[in-house]
């Protein structure tokens, strides 16, 4: 098939960025979109012309790099799929394909379609984990947690972070990415100690890096590519709510999230 | 060179505890005083740049991708092998070390695969401790499964997402280090070089890959985890960005290089449909467990899915089962890729190319209902919809091998440290566990052993005896490494010939996968020796690559990093073509028994090849360490 491609092109952080068209021809509907990019690159260098740079690299869905925002959807038309999965037969003969890196200020692009997501490395040091040292652990068996529980907590770990959430949400809301890890850690026993401190240092990490707020909406849940369900950001509302209460650490005038 | 690979006195299983005792530790007060620098942020990275930020010492973290947590560990689907014997199925971290030592063909060494079993027990309870949520009973223990060709139920999972959980663990207690401020991290940073100071490593020079300056890191010691060279092939099931630069820059500076030849082929993957493609996917292994290989009986060319449902059970060879009755299709990697190697080679191939064959669940699927089959594999069956618009609950899956591992990598004694003082190698990147052939789920298990429970107490026993000075990175040294990466970066920007980088890699990877592939020969080694020289020549003189060095330039990258495999893949070929038997992953043409299976030489080749760069374009030189067996006795590989 012969495709037009409108991209997103932007030399660095301080330039001003617009769109360019280009042509792609003979692509075969086996080709995955990311190797239709390559097949772009690849003619882009061969007339010494900058090819797009996008992120990506294990191209099998897990590693969270890709994002590309695909006809005003990030990852493309399919649910359930990160770009790198998303292959040329959801396209058909002569059609016109644009291509935006994630739109959000807290993800300042680098270059075309690279943006930068050290902000969800932020949120996760500010509290996304449980306590423990390496070594003086007890025996993996010790605490039995229910396999319905050990699935829930895995439904919500599954989160690739990849940032698709914020590129749907009209606001840039980071809440289902931080409901995830939260709810993640606060379901199971080893993560339940902390729960209370780690939803507010989340959240308040989320603020300061300028995500919007949630307005459950859905768009997050129904464009996340591991399918993470809106219940997460219930449980991180409940785990936020209980949190204020009882907190020492924050100021109780902060605006609650996700109502 | 004399070799000293530093195992303990005494009997195997006392060896680590006796080691931990002996071994020198550095005062809690001191331990601020240590930088360690830890490249690499996947499983052995990350483990280990939070445990020793845990013990105090300072470390410097660095990544190329934007975030640690995307590292390649992360896609690792099956599972992590643990002694346990949660199951009372006859587990025991001598049975676990036993496999491991005959899985990899008797070519790795006894010490380290023996501390390896011991604490892959406290991996599972470290992990679990992190929140990781393995896949559980309906008692609410941990549930295990059979994989990869074990008799015991040893394997713990998450899902078809293994990897990316256990790898999440490891960021999310690295995260907590950054935040303590014990870890500095370095994102989108590419180590190329690594510096020594009076024959010590004290640092590592770097390419900030988004303004592309050229930095120097100063540190008392440098652990390189820097994950495996499988993508000079070009085409495998490593991510994209996967390289071997680092670790071959440190070979460059005086580290040897052991087993480059032993690669592993991964039999469960989807067959290539195309010249544009980029990468290839792994379907589980686990899958084998249920699905039955197959090929037609006598050729039909082009047989398709949807046709092979139609073929009789009469004209079906299901050769695993065939050849191979106590193991069937759960032969190990290396036996399960190269069969289907010969069958193909027979002409019995299937799908568009003849390169591929039948993974069928028809039976399992009638045996235990189409919900069970789900409940296991759904998110795979998924995949290869996605991937290959064929519904494998209706027709067969359509697989053959991809390079997917390499066992081979930079030498390290049992300390895990290099034979450059202060310069240490942990996961993919060192030799030590695998031998000839990587077992199923145990690349995890490696990765984490190292990271948590290794490195971080024999590192100790170096630092404390090598005092704490801290190294000046105006050191000319320093100034030296700097300057020559420069000029490499200069000469790929000013080539300005007419092919890009990706032409050249995929040559390079057709060379190395038809002559230095599945099977290799003196003969087709030699030619691939003599085409990749050609082919180097040619990229240094004609390659393109666009844009400037000041800014984010992923060609420029890449052309880096495919520089190196050019002179990487020649070395695999020399070791390829000194050794002269076949051993797991390795197997020479010339080297086989009447049945075809691999022949050893353990008279002559039982050593770790280990080779030490002379300059360029000069032959290495080769020294041996001596594996020696005192608890196994080297037998014949048999599943039969």
């Amino acid at each position: 098939m012969d495709l037009t491609l409108k991209i997103w092109r932007q030399k660095n952080s301080q330039d001003y960025g617009g769109f360019k068209t280009y042509e792609v021809k003979d692509i075969t509907p086996d080709t995955s979109f990311l190797e239709m990019m390559d097949i772009l690159n690849d003619n882009l260098e061969k007339s010494n012309d900058d090819p797009v740079h996008f992120d990506h690299d294990c191209r099998e869905g897990i590693c969270g790099m890709c994002s590309m925002f695909i006809n005003g959807r990030p990852h493309g038309p399919q649910q359930g799929i990160t770009t790198c999965q998303l292959h040329m037969r959801s396209f058909k003969d002569g059609d016109m394909i644009t291509i935006e890196p994630w739109r959000a200020k807290p993800f300042p692009v680098i270059k075309d379609l690279v943006v930068d997501r050290t902000a969800f490395d932020r949120i996760i040091q500010a509290g996304g984990f449980i306590s423990v040292g390496t070594g003086g652990v007890p025996d993996a068996n010790e605490i039995p947690i229910p396999a319905r529980v050990s699935n829930e907590a895995m439904d919500a770990a599954q989160c690739i972070g990849c940032g698709a959430c914020v590129a749907a949400c009209k606001n840039a809301s980071a809440m289902l990415f931080v409901a995830a890890k939260v709810s993640h850690l606060a379901l199971l026993p080893q993560g339940e100690v902390e729960s209370k401190e780690r939803a507010e240092q989340m959240v308040e990490q989320m603020d300061e890096e300028g995500f919007g707020s949630c307005t459950n909406t859905g768009a997050c849940s129904a464009e996340c590519p591991k399918g993470i369900s809106l219940e997460h950001i219930a449980r991180l509302n409940r785990e936020y709510y209980f949190a204020k209460q009882s907190s020492e650490n924050l100021p109780v005038e902060d605006e609650v999230h996700g109502s | 060179m004399q070799l000293d690979a530093k195992i303990p006195e005494g009997p195997l299983d006392e060896k680590w505890s006796k080691h931990k005792f002996n071994i020198k530790l550095v005062n809690p007060a001191n331990k601020r005083k240590y930088d360690i620098i830890v490249v690499g942020t996947g499983l052995a990275g990350s483990s280990a740049a939070a445990s020793l930020a845990e013990l105090g010492y300072n470390v410097k973290s660095f990544c190329f991708q934007d975030s640690p947590r995307r590292a390649h560990s992360i896609a690792a689907q099956g599972g992590i092998n643990a002694a346990k014997n949660y199951q009372n199925d006859g587990d025991s971290v001598f049975r676990l070390f036993y496999d491991t030592i005959k899985g990899g063909d008797y070519r790795s060494r006894e010490a380290n695969v023996y501390r390896l079993s011991e604490v892959s027990v406290n991996i599972i309870d470290q992990c679990v401790a992190q929140g990781v949520p393995f896949a559980r009973e309906y008692g609410g223990l941990l549930a295990n499964r059979s994989f990869g060709g074990a008799q015991v139920s040893r394997t713990f999972y998450a899902r078809g997402q293994t990897g990316q959980q256990l790898l999440l663990g490891a960021y999310s207690a690295l995260s907590r280090q950054i935040a303590a401020g014990k870890v500095t991290m370095h994102t989108r940073t590419e180590m190329l070089d690594v510096v020594l100071v009076d024959g010590q490593a004290r640092g590592i020079v770097t390419r900030n890959l988004i303004t592309g300056k050229i930095e120097s890191h100063g540190a008392h010691a440098v652990v390189l985890a820097t994950g495996g060279y499988g993508n000079v092939f070009f085409l495998s099931t490593n991510a994209m960005g996967s390289n071997a630069s680092a670790a071959w820059r440190a070979h460059k500076k005086g580290a040897l290089f052991a087993n480059p030849c032993f690669t592993q082929i991964h039999p469960t993957c989807i067959p290539v449909s195309g010249h544009y493609q980029s990468k290839l996917t792994l379907m589980s292994e686990s899958l084998r467990n249920d699905g039955r290989v197959w090929v037609p009986k006598s050729a039909m060319k082009g047989l398709t899915a949807s046709e092979a449902v139609n073929v009789s059970e009469d004209d079906r060879d299901y050769y695993l089962e065939r050849r191979y009755p106590s193991f069937g299709n759960l032969v190990p990697r290396d036996v399960a890729s190269r069969n289907a190697k010969i069958v193909c080679d027979e002409g019995r191939g299937v799908g568009p190319t003849g390169l591929a064959v039948f993974l069928d669940f028809a039976d399992a699927i009638k045996r235990d209902g189409k919900e069970t089959i789900k409940s296991k594999y759904g998110n795979l069956f998924d995949m290869y919809k996605q991937i290959t618009g064929d519904n494998p609950y209706e027709v067969p899956m359509m697989i053959y091998p991809a390079v997917h591992y390499t066992m081979g990598g930079l030498w390290v004694d049992y300390n895990l440290m290099t034979n450059v003082p202060g310069l240490y190698a942990t996961g993919e990147c060192n030799f030590s566990d695998h031998g000839a052939n990587r077992l199923g789920a145990s690349a995890l298990m490696q990765g984490l052993a190292d990271g948590y429970f290794v490195i971080p107490y024999t590192i100790g026993d170096y630092l404390a005896k090598s005092g704490h000075d801290k190294v000046s990175t105006d050191n000319e040294a320093f100034r030296e490494a700097e300057e020559r990466i420069t000029q490499n970066i200069d000469k790929l920007l000013h080539c300005k010939g007419s092919r890009t980088v990706d032409d050249f890699h995929k040559l390079l990877g057709h060379i190395m996968w038809d002559k230095c592939g599945m099977s290799r020969s003196a003969e087709s080694l030699k030619q691939a020796k003599t085409e990749i020289q050609a082919l180097r020549k040619e990229y240094w003189e004609d390659v393109n690559v666009i844009g400037v060095n000041e800014e984010l330039n992923m060609t420029l990258e890449k052309a880096l990093r495919v520089g190196d495999f050019f002179e990487l893949a020649e070395l695999m070929v020399d070791d390829a073509l000194n050794r002269n038997e076949s051993c797991g992953g390795h197997f020479r043409e010339e080297y086989q028994t009447e049945e075809g299976e691999a022949l050893r030489d353990d008279q002559n080749y039982a050593y770790g090849a280990c080779w030490e760069y002379k300059g360029p374009d000069k032959p290495e030189t080769l020294h041996k360490e001596e594996l020696i067996f005192e608890n196994v006795k080297l037998t014949q590989r048999s599943y039969k």
